[in-house]
């Protein structure tokens, strides 16, 4: 947990500046406990004006994109493109049904990863991502789907077989619910843990220790 | 006491051997270690005593000492009675066999062969009760797989030891040998086809690699020897090597000359005569050449030692050779006689009982293991046919020998076409019946042996 | 051998058994599972007609722990996944946050780079190998194939100074430069392990009992491979040519000429063959790749604090057990907003089930061993 207390300072600017996309990405205060011994504020030896952020993403309008908007419409509801990787966001109840398409027509058949991202600060705080890959085109393409907190996101494991295992990793980590899972379990942690630990709100040094008191028969797994 | 007074000998020679054959187990066990070792690019036991030979006792040790444990609701009699059957059955077996013409334990039984095979069929109950014993429907089916392993591979090396049998026209051990010796060949060379029968057979009736999979380690079904700890496990183990020693003695009685030594009956090739000396003094020379090598003093005296016993045996070896030479005096040769069958017939004997021990081992650390149907499917479909044909066929040579009056190596010229045909048939066989069998995905096969 | 055999009254409820089901539990403890992975097998006398496999014995929220370290101090815990080619690992790692702070390693970086990933590619397989081996029943292979891989770990020893977890990249290039004798030790090994994989083929190729376990064992055929996202050589022996270092080509690949094998069936045996093939391929590669090192600096300029602008790059290599991919966030903070480790064992052990259904008991285990699976990825 090294130097964060001296790149606290230019928080406001960043804020501002980026319009595509996602999260309330300033860099928060770190909350998060072990938080290092208040560091004496740096010297500064001249005042640095800050610098303005590289902003990386930008919208994308290839011909994949014009065929998936002819399509779907606003079920798209983003295209960008960061570091020369192809991001499209689209609607949570159309996830199902692009997912067909990009694999179908596309020819999108590899799913190479299936996960989720956590943005506490936003309203629809889940980011499902999908990052699909196709053999004929050797191509990459990221998709998105933003879900709420208790939103059911529709399983695309009819569409790849792979998704199974990776939903289940996705609902034991986060809690996001795969509607038409065939066995949404979870994987990784115990059956009968509670809470989900990749959330921003649950602590590194979390757990569940009601678990952890019957199972192990400890006090506390630290 | 006229009982003790006329068997005291075999009496006493079975209490040294049941006292005995657990050490010597442990050391074809240490040797096993070393091969395998050996085989592996790496040194096998080395701590305990010089080059690991105190081993077997430190593992003996241990294993006396371990805690017997008892599964909960197993029948405890026959937990018991397990091992002791399979220990006992193997350890009878020895009492039959002959490592020269005047040793042995069961002196002329007139059912030698028969009498030895049969005993140690018996270690097959000890098997099954291990595993009903054990209280796990697992270890169960393990012994029960086991068990229908050695049943099956038992026919076909009965039929190849027919086949021997034939030539040899007696059950009695000695007379087998005898027998080899008046025709002047080993039995193996007249019948090879079924000398490979009976090799291949006795692997599976040892539970050998590769054919070891009811006690595989990496196997999910548990064998028949899980719950066995300590010196239940030791016995089970005792017997396993035991039936080793048991099945090659039974190949080298029958097949490889006993305690004959090579073309036993030609006299211009009496040389070989001087083999086992030989053999003696260039172990005795190759450990004096290492001596100055070893870096402690103690293994300097340790390896001089060595040689020195070296010397020493091959003295013993060397005398009643000398002795029967043409330039010395016919009495003393006569006299010698004795002592040249058997400490020659000895070495002889054991020389090819470890060679076929070894290449047991040896087949071990190469081959990976059958599954259990590829393993029923090799006895059945291939072994059995084999053995059945050959003794049809070598019987056939047999009497078209006698039609010609052929005998001895002559009668390698009806014998070997006809051991070629068996083969030639059997494989035919094999290739047809895996032909007609449909290749059904995962190479399944019809529940044979559950 | 601790297996569990009694049936559990819950598995009953849980899932649609008949009467004749029996379950066995090959549980977290087994020779032969490679790790802490359970499986539970439903059988039909000797036959299995299900498999349900339970991991997370490993698990340590890796994830977790990344969005609390800085980008550097969170390579080492990458080494810490697939812990049989740690080298593997640091690559993918590394190159992805490069993407992500747009910076290229220098050629003299890539190609060093290259050589330790590929003799990280051999050592992984021929432990891969060995272990197969064993669990079929042959003994010896396991010796030889680790004194081979004590080559290898020997110069990773001089190298950076670790033999299993090395952490021998860093972000922006390398850390040590090449010691005196990388070129002449990667040589010998090299010149001496082309009889050593002759030996291997020798011993188990043209072998009755081994094609006789591994034939026709484990089929998945090339559209299942696909959709259940299995990739590496898994996916290669199912037909599909497809290889992330000739596709998208990362560090010095692009460079080096070798080929990609492929199978045709998809069953054990041409996973054998397809993982024995690339060895020897690799050795190709650290052949050629030692030839003509280029060259300058071996760090690029990247500064001691990272803080890349914010964004999310995916980057994949093809690790030795299959696609290994990075999902790297950052929110512009030294400490990234997410790591999402794409474990390739992981996805490979669901085709499990498809495999190992029809099969003996027997077979799973070769199974289990052909997946080619490191519990440390799978679980993370």
């Amino acid at each position: 947990m090294a130097d964060e207390p001296k790149e606290q300072q230019p928080s406001p600017v960043p804020a501002g500046d980026k319009p595509a996309s996602s999260p309330a990405a300033t860099p928060p205060a770190k909350p998060a406990a072990a938080a290092p011994p208040a560091a004496t504020p740096p010297k500064p030896a001249a005042p640095v004006p800050p610098k303005a952020p590289v902003q990386l993403q930008t919208p994308l309008n290839n011909e994949l994109v014009g065929r998936v908007r002819a399509k779907f419409g606003t079920a798209l509801v983003e295209a960008i493109e960061d570091r020369k990787q192809a991001i499209l966001t689209v609607e949570c109840g159309k996830l199902a049904e692009v997912s067909q398409y990009l694999r179908d027509e596309e020819k999108f058949d590899l799913l190479s990863d299936l996960t989720a991202v956590d943005w506490p600060k936003r309203e629809k705080r889940f980011d499902v991502v999908l990052n699909l890959y196709s053999f004929a085109k050797n191509e990459r393409l990221r998709v998105k789907a933003r879900a709420g907190d208790g939103e059911q996101v529709p399983s695309v494991a009819g569409v790849w077989p792979t998704a199974n295992w990776l939903e289940r990793e996705a609902f034991d980590m986060f809690g996001i619910v795969f509607a038409g899972h065939p066995n949404l379990t979870r994987i990784l942690l115990p059956d009968e843990w509670q809470g989900y630990p990749l959330r921003k709100d649950y602590d590194i040094i979390e757990q569940d220790t009601s678990w952890v008191k019957e199972n192990m028969g400890i006090e506390s797994g630290q | 006491m006229e009982f003790v007074k006329q068997y005291w000998a075999p009496l006493v020679c079975g209490l040294v051997i049941v006292g005995v054959l657990p050490l010597i187990v442990g050391y074809v066990v240490l040797v096993e270690r070393k091969i395998m070792a050996d085989m592996q690019a790496r040194l096998g036991p080395m701590r305990v005593g010089p080059h690991g030979l105190l081993q077997p006792i430190a593992d003996a040790v241990k294993l006396l000492i371990k805690e017997d444990i008892i599964p909960e609701d197993a029948d405890k009699l026959v937990f018991w009675l397990a091992p002791v059957l399979s220990v006992a059955a193997a350890l009878l077996a020895i009492a039959g066999l002959a490592i020269g013409p005047a040793f042995q334990i069961a002196k002329d039984v007139n059912i030698g062969i028969l009498f030895v095979v049969g005993v140690s069929a018996m270690g097959i109950f000890g098997i099954v009760l291990g595993g009903w014993a054990s209280n796990s429907h697992y270890s169960l089916i393990g012994a029960l797989r086991s068990s229908a392993q050695l049943v099956s591979y038992e026919t076909a090396a009965g039929m190849a030891m027919v086949c021997g049998l034939l030539f040899a026209g007696t059950l009695n051990i000695t007379s087998i040998v005898q027998a080899q010796y008046d025709q002047g060949i080993w039995f193996g060379l007249l019948a090879p086809v079924a000398f490979f029968v009976y090799l291949v057979a006795s692997i599976a009736e040892t539970n050998r690699a590769p054919f070891d999979l009811p006690e595989a380690e990496s196997e999910l079904v548990a064998g028949y020897m899980t719950e066995f700890s300590g010196f239940r496990w030791s016995l089970y183990f005792l017997a396993e090597y035991t039936n080793m020693i048991v099945v090659a003695s039974v190949a080298t009685t029958l097949f490889l000359g006993g305690w004959l030594r090579p073309f036993p009956k030609t006299t211009w090739l009496s040389f070989i005569d001087f083999l086992p000396p030989l053999l003696m003094i260039s172990v005795g020379v190759y450990c004096l050449i290492r001596t100055p090598k070893q870096p402690a003093r103690v293994q300097q005296l340790f390896m001089l030692a060595v040689a020195g016993l070296c010397f020493a045996v091959a003295l013993v070896l060397a005398a009643p050779v000398l002795l029967r030479t043409p330039y010395v005096n016919p009495s003393l040769a006569a006299a010698a006689k004795p002592f040249y069958e058997g400490i020659h017939g000895g070495f002889w004997f054991v020389f090819k009982v470890s060679a076929y021990i070894y290449f047991f081992m040896w087949l071990r650390f190469t081959l990976p293991r059958y599954r259990f149907d590829q393993l029923m499917r090799l006895g059945w479909h291939f072994l059995i046919p084999l053995s059945i044909i050959n003794v049809l066929l070598i019987g056939i040579a047999m009497i078209a020998g006698q039609y010609f009056h052929l005998a001895g190596w002559s009668l390698l010229l009806t014998t070997i076409p006809a051991s070629i045909i068996a083969l030639i048939v059997a494989l035919f066989i094999l290739a047809t019946e895996q032909k007609s069998e449909p290749q059904k995905a995962g190479g399944a096969a019809p529940d044979s042996y559950a | 051998m601790a297996t569990d055999t009694t049936t559990d009254p819950r598995d009953k409820q849980q899932t649609l058994l008949g009467a004749d089901e029996l379950i066995l539990n090959m549980g977290p403890q087994h020779p032969s599972t490679h790790g802490v992975l359970r499986v539970k097998l439903k059988l039909d006398g000797e036959r299995v007609i299900g498999s349900e496999c339970m991991i997370g014995y490993l698990h340590r929220g890796v994830e977790k722990i990344a969005e609390h370290r800085t980008y550097q101090q969170f390579a080492p815990y990458v080494d810490r996944m697939d812990y049989v080619a740690a080298v593997s690992n640091g690559l993918g790692y590394c190159e992805a946050i490069e993407k992500l702070l747009m910076v290229e390693a220098p050629p003299r970086a890539k190609v060093i780079r290259t050589i330790l990933t590929e003799l990280q590619r051999i050592a992984s397989h021929l432990l891969w190998l060995g272990t197969h081996a064993l669990d079929i029943g042959a003994l010896t292979p396991l010796f030889y194939c680790f004194r081979e891989r004590e080559e290898i770990l020997k110069i990773f020893e001089k190298y950076c100074g670790a033999r299993l977890t090395t952490h021998a990249f860093r972000i922006g290039g390398l850390q040590y430069e090449a010691y005196d004798t990388l070129e002449k030790d990667v040589e010998s090994f090299c010149k001496a392990f082309e009889p050593r994989i002759k030996d291997y083929e020798d011993l188990l190729t043209q072998n009755r009992i081994w094609l006789g376990r591994t034939k026709g064992v484990g089929i998945l055929k090339a559209e299942d491979a696909i959709a259940m996202g299995a990739t590496g050589p898994v996916l290669r022996a199912s037909g599909v040519k497809w290889d992330i270092r000739k596709a998208m080509p990362y560090a010095a690949y692009d460079q080096y000429k070798f080929e990609i094998p492929v199978g045709t069936t998809g069953d054990t045996y041409d996973r054998y063959l397809v993982r024995m093939e690339e060895m020897r391929q690799s050795r190709l590669i650290c052949l050629q790749a030692i030839e003509n090192i280029p060259t300058g600096p071996i760090m690029a300029k990247v500064g001691k604090v990272l803080k890349p602008p914010p964004g999310e790059v995916y980057h994949s290599i093809e690790a030795p057990k299959g696609e290994l991919g990075y999902y790297v966030i950052s929110d512009g903070t030294v400490q990234p907003y997410r790591v999402r480790i794409r474990p390739p064992s992981f996805v490979n052990l669901q085709a499990f089930d498809k495999m190992a259904r029809g099969h003996l008991v027997a077979d799973v285990v070769a199974i289990i061993g052909t997946l080619d699976i490191v519990l440390g990825e799978v679980d993370r």
